[in-house]
């Protein structure tokens, strides 16, 4: 962090309000058209009458209920099974001297570029095989071994002195409680970060989840909210703006919450 | 014992990997040798005559010029205000955080629920430009109808969306110079303009290659917003290569075709893999 703050240059102050301003409009202008009648979403009026109709056709015209539940339990899933999945290799590659574990490392990182969402022709055979096709199962399988989780967790076991494993060893702890009691306690940081990455991921996630799911029953949001907004499905736009809204408000709120939480894992998951 | 442990610690991810992606990757070029099976003809080795069909589509080679021109567009623009934005919040302002907040905003926003939003911007007539242009007397237009305009309109959101991302690697780049630079830069009298372009920029190189390989990837990777704007049109006019693949895969059922575009979209993504690869070995000797 700088010590030392300049003041921004007056013109460009004005310059960098103004496209803070035109970035938030968007969504702000939603907001608006949420809140008011569908009439009134094309005659712009600041203080017009408030209304939560909208949210209430939005939350019956689609099954938005089920799509939430669908999406609370991808992600969760998802984001357990990447947390074990994740830390018992990231341990193998930074603790252990096994053999080929340099080559097995370069494969992992293969996922980094050939990431599920390419590979949907083949995956979509494997799961009809498994008859995984239309579960929730079937969405989350592909990311649940995560090079990206694998990679950051070994880096953080990494920093993580030999001195205390070996104080552990020394008082009786088994290879499985160093893990347990030192190591995943210790970065518990970057747990909290991946899990943001992880769960912002999932829920936003779309063309997978599309291909994989067929009901009602395992769509998730985004699925959901894309059949709900097409043109075709003839909903009006207010109705559109609350639905949309409604799917993106559980994260969003999270973002206002917790910005800095947010921006700094979001970054951390880019740089890699 | 070593072995043993590292292994058996290794495998639940290891199965789950080689099923999702090595499998899958192999799986698709040898299906691109193949032609697609039905059930009264069988799949057969074709050799490269899928390779021949690629070569004459002229779907093909409209959606990687297009995919081309979308990067060309989206690129430098999102990277250009994404510096820009950095160099903003990054000093003083009044309301510094809630400006911040409103850059990086779209970032977190699913590109659906994005595409959601600006479809009624586009829409004509009762869209908000067309609304906006009749005031000043302009006629209204189908914006995403119109293969003139369809790609910029994709291109408008698509930078809105990404620049706030972008923009978080500038700001933690630029929080990393030194502020003595700056100080000395002051005692000799310099502009800012000019401690932007002699110093600044290029000591803030290595983030804009790494940004610049990142959102080429993106380019390739997103496509979510066509489902719901396009679906490719119109005439394939917007058209991407991965949503191709979807079509051919998902609603034309031509699995074998499928597979050789997607190896034409791994050849790419391996490509810049081995950019980004050697510019991060580049990057450890400039530190």
């Amino acid at each position: 962090m700088r010590v030392l703050d300049r003041q921004l240059p007056l013109l460009e102050t004005a310059a960098a309000w103004l496209l803070a301003v035109l970035w938030i409009a968007p969504l702000a202008y939603a907001f608006w058209a949420a809140f008011h009648s569908a009439a009134m979403a094309t005659h712009f009026d600041l203080f017009g009458t408030l209304t939560l109709d909208n949210f209430r056709k939005a939350w019956t015209y689609a099954p938005f209920p089920r799509h939430f539940l669908n999406t609370i339990i991808l992600v969760t899933m998802v984001l357990a099974a990447q947390l074990v999945l994740c830390t018992l290799a990231g341990f193998a590659f930074a603790r252990f001297d096994f053999a080929g574990r340099n080559v097995a490392f370069g494969l992992v990182l293969v996922q980094l570029m050939v990431m599920p969402e390419v590979l949907i022709v083949e995956n979509y055979l494997t799961m009809a095989k498994l008859g995984f096709v239309d579960t929730i199962l079937g969405i989350g399988l592909p990311y649940m071994a995560s090079a990206f989780g694998i990679f950051l967790m070994r880096q953080t076991f990494k920093t993580i002195p030999r001195e205390l494993e070996d104080a552990a060893r020394v008082e009786g702890c088994s290879m499985m409680g160093v893990l347990w009691r030192v190591y995943v306690p210790l970065a518990r940081p970057t747990y909290l970060a991946y899990a943001l990455v992880s769960v912002s991921y999932h829920w936003n996630n779309f063309l997978w989840p599309l291909i994989i799911t067929n009901s009602i029953n395992t769509r998730p949001l985004t699925v959901g909210l894309a059949i709900f907004g097409a043109p075709e499905s003839g909903v009006d736009w207010a109705v559109i703006s609350a639905g949309t809204l409604m799917a993106v408000s559980p994260l969003l709120v999270a973002f206002l919450l917790f910005q800095r939480q947010f921006m700094q894992s979001f970054m951390q998951a880019g740089i890699k | 014992m070593r072995n043993v442990y590292g292994w058996l610690l290794l495998t639940p991810a290891a199965i789950l990997l080689i099923g999702f992606t090595h499998y899958p990757a192999v799986a698709t070029l040898i299906d691109s040798f193949f032609s697609t099976g039905t059930v009264v003809r069988p799949s057969r080795f074709v050799g490269l005559a899928n390779y021949a069909l690629l070569a004459d589509d002229p779907i093909f080679w409209q959606v990687l010029r297009n995919n081309l021109a979308f990067a060309a567009g989206t690129i430098p623009t999102s990277i250009a205000l994404a510096l820009l934005m950095a160099i903003w919040v990054n000093d003083k302002l009044p309301a510094r955080a809630l400006v911040r907040m409103s850059y990086f905003t779209p970032t977190i926003l699913p590109m659906v629920a994005v595409a959601n939003l600006w479809l009624f911007f586009y829409t004509p007539q009762i869209g908000l430009i067309d609304k906006v242009a009749a005031v000043f007397g302009m006629p209204s237009h189908n914006w995403l109808g119109d293969p003139s305009t369809v790609m910029a309109c994709l291109a408008v959101m698509t930078v809105w969306k990404e620049a706030g991302f972008f923009m978080i690697f500038y700001l933690a780049a630029l929080q990393s110079l030194s502020p003595e630079l700056e100080e000395a830069a002051k005692i000799e009298g310099a502009s800012r303009w000019y401690y932007f372009r002699r110093v600044t920029f290029p000591l803030l190189m290595p983030t804009t290659l790494f940004v610049l390989v990142n959102a080429t990837i993106n380019s390739f990777k997103l496509v979510d917003h066509l489902f719901i704007l396009t679906k490719g049109g119109p005439d394939n006019a917007s058209n991407l290569l991965l949503y191709y693949i979807y079509q051919v895969a998902f609603s034309f059922f031509e699995t074998s075709y499928a597979s050789t575009l997607t190896v034409v979209l791994l050849a790419l993504l391996a490509a810049m893999a081995i950019v980004q690869f050697q510019l991060i070995e580049k990057r450890v000797h400039y530190r």
